[in-house]
């Protein structure tokens, strides 16, 4: 899996720390110090550049098949290269729904075909995203996409007895149901979250109850059976207290947060613009303090995109009409930095942990979030941290605009990801022409 | 809303044409002028036009009253709002809308005289005509300026004028009234 | 302003100077000719999304009253739904040279939108929009309440300060009670909403009223008017929301009748913005009665949207918050300064 091409990395601060010198070839870190050098590499200048293994996303909507007017696996892979990620987990929500071996090979398929990142199909719980019956899990997780995280995103699997067979099922492969926690009695026809604002706007209110009603009672159930469980994007404070408290009582749950919900408040619905209109909604300045602090204690494991492109048809219209979703991948990284580090609330080491690390250790993407060592795969990001820039959704690799931070000036910047060696993006711009040689 | 008017104070470059003595003498002249030329206020109803030609309307009404005292001044004062039919209302912002009010018996069958403070291009007066023809349909309409300053754009004249006063055209024209202003005087600003 | 979305952007200045319009509109329409040539040469379309026959009549009535051409355009029975739709029309009726549009929409927001979205260049009159907002029907509301309740003589220039006015009904799901809260509370009035728990949004702690789940409580407390909001029957079934068990259990909580109008102080006035429930919200003998206003609040609707219309419409863009009485000048037209406290005739 290499090029043949060799990199110099001089100069880097793995994790931000110290200093050194890093040699990438054959696909893997060839060496690491600060007299590490090689004639024939092509010569990166660290100098002020962070190290980072490369990120692993676990939950990115790539729209293939179906709706490839809104982002195709190309396209969207693209992006993720350019957010510095390796690896994206595709979601199910497709048309047709990733629920068969067939259709997860398929996205695999074109996702290495492309070659930006590896893409994991993530594999729908139920058929159709239906909520009634099983999908082929294990049909699925034998196929060559060996799929270990099955969702339902987008809908909830609200059935108790539904979520228990679910979370069983997978133990025999080691898979994880990453549940969408939206009780959906309680959001019938909801526009954004429920409390002052949705009541001034007259929106209809989306509680942060139905959330964390989910959470309550799928943690409670994979204590029960003792399965895993994987909460995405959790959204409110109240959440945030009840993975705590699971966690507390030793219950294998692990749980993310959005770059979204780390920034951004309901208060942004004022202007009834749908960019902001997002599934879990935005939620109060409270909530996104109490994610925060979850995040940085390690009660959310991940920060994982929720990368929802969508068309123009489907968000230049009034609110109510409008598609749930943001764009992400090309942002998320800056909105960690921005929230989190340049807070002083964690580290790059912590940035590496729920980027990278324990995203694919929850979706079992062995040969990504590794160690910065010699002999492991070369998948890595550099980031300039000092870097600023403003947000064009016009300028971005996604096919789609709606990114909620058009026109936001926001810090830190990828200089270059590497896939096993090979340059995705080299000076914050995509290699196309290396991965077209390459593929 | 009486914050809402203009500053009395007289800018520095301001002449003083005519005082308050001048004032009342030329309103006094056009109310013998009104009762000559109608052959006496039987049947006369004075509109102003506001702001300022509704204290003069009833300044001009109690003058009517000394000279004949069976006249009912309440009888006789009414305004009339022309804004609504302005040609103009788009070149500025938005106008007050100011009350109109006519006396208890109408205007129809009546000698209307219109009363306002300056006039100067006729384009108040012909909103004027327009909303007495749809307020009633008085026997005759007469016009009474205080002040009339030329530069017409219509071919409107004035039946009673207190004083002409040739203008330029930069030059601005300003009256102040004790009701409004706290006290009378006609006022030239502006450069010649 | 430019547009008229919602009533919480309007100063307690330009409520006043709105209702001092209306009022001034109001006296035209008792005379014998009600048309005046205000807006001549203006268009106004009716975009009327969301059925409302007696909205889109007082809008129509109001802008023919100042010889605007009114365009009427109903989204209902047309292709048009939902999404670009509002769009594609948008740009039709820029097109066409609208100068105002009045909107009414099933979605909250889509005024705002459209007023924002640049797809048109004209003013944008919310005419309700959703459950969000209905601020014409909160302005005649406000011009009701100051014509009969803030004392003798000429009204103009007042507000309705001190007044104390109880909302009753399915406030969750009304437009007109988030306009009204908003307004009365500009104008200085104390609001006080009632209504079962089920009916109250989430976050009406944050609004400038008070709250009571008893109607008969406050009644008790003498409010100056009350004004009952339509409560549609299917709330009560479980797809509905099933917000109450029952229209009778309602009547019998939140219902006006003769038993509560009676107990009510004498001066104080009946509201509601139509159409009636009647036997729901508000008994014959309640809507019937001499304290009931709702009639008047009709005609009111006209004069406060002329008011709007011409407040919005009549003026140069960008400069109409001008307060100034003085305005009879016969300044030529040719004289371009911007002045106005000029008397220079």
């Amino acid at each position: 899996m290499s090029t043949g091409r060799k990199y110099l990395l001089r100069d880097v601060a793995p994790y931000g720390g110290d200093r050194t010198t890093v040699l990438l070839a054959d696909g893997v870190v060839a060496a690491i110090g600060p007299e590490v050098s090689d004639d024939d590499a092509t010569v990166i200048d660290g100098r002020g550049l962070v190290l980072l293994p490369g990120l692993v996303d676990l939950h990115t909507h790539l729209r293939e098949p179906g709706r490839e007017d809104a982002e195709t696996i190309r396209t969207g892979t693209r992006a993720a290269a350019l957010g510095g990620f390796t690896a994206v987990h595709a979601m199910a929500n497709t048309t047709p729904t990733q629920d068969t071996a067939g259709v997860v090979e398929q996205v695999w398929r074109l996702g290495r075909d492309a070659g930006w990142v590896d893409v994991h199909p993530v594999g729908a719980v139920t058929v159709g995203l239906e909520g009634e019956r099983l999908a082929e899990l294990g049909a699925m997780a034998e196929s060559r996409a060996q799929v270990r995280v099955f969702s339902d995103d987008g809908k909830c699997v609200h059935d108790p007895v539904l979520m228990r067979r679910a979370l069983e099922y997978v133990k025999a492969f080691d898979g994880v149901v990453a549940q969408h926690a939206q009780e959906p009695r309680l959001t019938e026809n909801a526009q954004m979250h429920e409390g002052v604002v949705s009541a001034e706007l007259g929106l209809a209110g989306w509680p942060a109850v139905a959330e964390e009603a989910i959470i309550a009672r799928d943690v409670l159930l994979a204590e029960h059976v003792g399965s895993r469980l994987h909460v995405c994007h959790l959204s409110t404070a109240g959440s945030v207290e009840i993975i705590r408290w699971a966690k507390s009582r030793g219950i294998d749950v692990t749980a993310e947060v959005t770059p979204h919900h780390l920034i951004l408040t309901d208060e942004l619905a004022r202007g009834y613009d749908p960019t902001f209109k997002v599934n879990p909604p935005l939620r109060t300045q409270r909530d996104v303090e109490a994610v925060r602090a979850g995040l940085a204690d390690g009660t959310i494991d991940i920060v994982a995109t929720d990368h929802a492109p969508h068309t123009r048809e489907d968000k230049d219209c009034e609110w109510a009409a409008a598609a749930f979703g943001m764009t992400g991948l090309e942002t998320a990284l800056s909105v960690v930095q921005e929230t989190m580090v340049d807070t002083g609330r964690m580290t790059w080491t912590d940035v590496a942990r729920v980027l990278s690390e324990a995203p694919a250790r929850i979706g079992r993407v062995s040969d990504h979030g590794r160690p910065i060592a010699v002999g492991e795969p070369a998948n890595l990001v550099l980031v300039d941290p000092a870097a600023r820039r403003v947000i064009n959704p016009e300028e971005q690799a996604t096919k789609s605009g709606n990114s909620p931070f058009r026109g936001r000036d926001l810090s830190g910047c990828i200089v270059a990801t590497f896939l096993r060696g090979r340059a995705t993006v080299l000076d914050g711009t995509s290699c196309d022409e290396d991965v077209v040689v390459r593929w | 809303m009486s914050s809402a008017l203009p500053s009395p104070e007289a800018s520095a470059d301001a002449t003083v044409v005519l005082g308050g003595p001048e004032i009342a003498r030329a309103l006094t002249r056009i109310a013998h002028e009104i009762l000559e030329r109608n052959k006496g206020g039987a049947d006369v109803v004075l509109l102003g036009i506001p702001t300022r030609g509704l204290p003069l309307a009833r300044r001009l009404a109690a003058r009517l009253v000394a000279v004949e005292p069976t006249l009912d001044p309440a009888a006789l004062v009414g305004s009339i709002d022309v804004t609504m039919y302005r040609d103009d209302l788009a070149q500025h912002p938005t106008r007050t809308i100011g009350e109109t009010h006519l006396p208890g018996a109408g205007i129809d069958g009546k000698v209307v005289v219109l009363v306002d403070d300056v006039l100067f291009s006729g384009r108040t007066i012909r909103a004027a005509l327009d909303a007495i023809s749809d307020l009633g349909r008085p026997r005759a309409v007469q016009l009474a300026a205080l002040v009339d300053r030329g530069h017409r754009e219509l071919p409107i004249r004035a039946d009673f004028v207190g004083k002409n006063l040739p203008t330029s055209t930069t030059e601005r024209v300003r009256v102040l009234l004790e009701e409004t202003d706290e006290r009378d005087a006609v006022l030239i600003e502006g450069t010649r | 302003m430019k547009h008229l979305l919602s009533t919480g952007s309007l100063s307690h200045k330009q409520a006043v100077r709105i209702l001092d319009t209306a009022g001034q509109m109001a006296a035209t329409q008792a005379r014998e000719i009600k048309k005046l040539p205000t807006l001549r040469g203006r268009t106004v379309v009716n975009l009327f999304f969301e059925d409302s026959t007696r909205t889109r009549i007082s809008f129509e009535t109001a802008a023919k009253r100042l010889s605007a051409d009114v365009i009427n355009f109903s989204a209902k029975g047309s292709s048009v739904s939902k999404g670009e739709s509002l769009k594609d029309t948008a740009l039709t009726l820029q097109a066409m040279g609208a100068d105002a549009v009045v909107i009414r929409h099933h979605a909250s927001g889509a005024p705002h939108t459209l007023a924002h979205s640049g797809w048109t260049h004209g003013a944008v009159i919310n005419a309700g929009d959703g459950t969000h907002q209905h601020p014409t029907q909160a302005l005649l509301d406000a011009f009701t309440l100051r014509r009969h309740l803030s004392g003798p003589g000429d009204v103009t220039g007042r507000d309705l300060a001190g007044l104390r006015v109880a909302i009753v009904g399915d406030v969750l799901h009304s437009r007109v009670a988030r306009s009204n809260v908003q307004l009365l509370h500009t104008l200085g009035a104390d609001v006080t909403l009632v209504a079962p728990p089920t009916l109250l949004p989430v976050g009406v702690d944050a609004w400038p009223a008070a709250v009571s789940y008893h109607l008969d409580e406050v009644i008790d407390t003498k409010p100056d008017a009350i004004m009952m909001l339509r409560v549609q029957r299917e709330r009560m079934s479980s797809a509905g929301g099933g917000f109450f068990p029952s229209p009778l259990e309602y009547t019998r909580g939140y219902g006006l009748d003769a038993r509560r109008l009676a107990a009510m102080p004498e001066h104080a006035i009946v509201l509601h913005p139509g159409p009636m429930n009647r036997g729901l919200e508000i008994s014959a003998d309640a809507a019937d009665s001499p304290r009931a206003v709702i009639v008047e609040q009709v005609a009111n609707g006209v004069a406060v949207r002329m008011a709007v219309l011409y407040l919005l419409l009549a003026g140069s863009e960008g400069t109409q918050d001008e307060t100034r009485h003085d305005q009879t000048n016969d300044q030529p037209n040719d004289q371009t300064t911007k002045n106005e406290t000029k008397v220079d005739a």
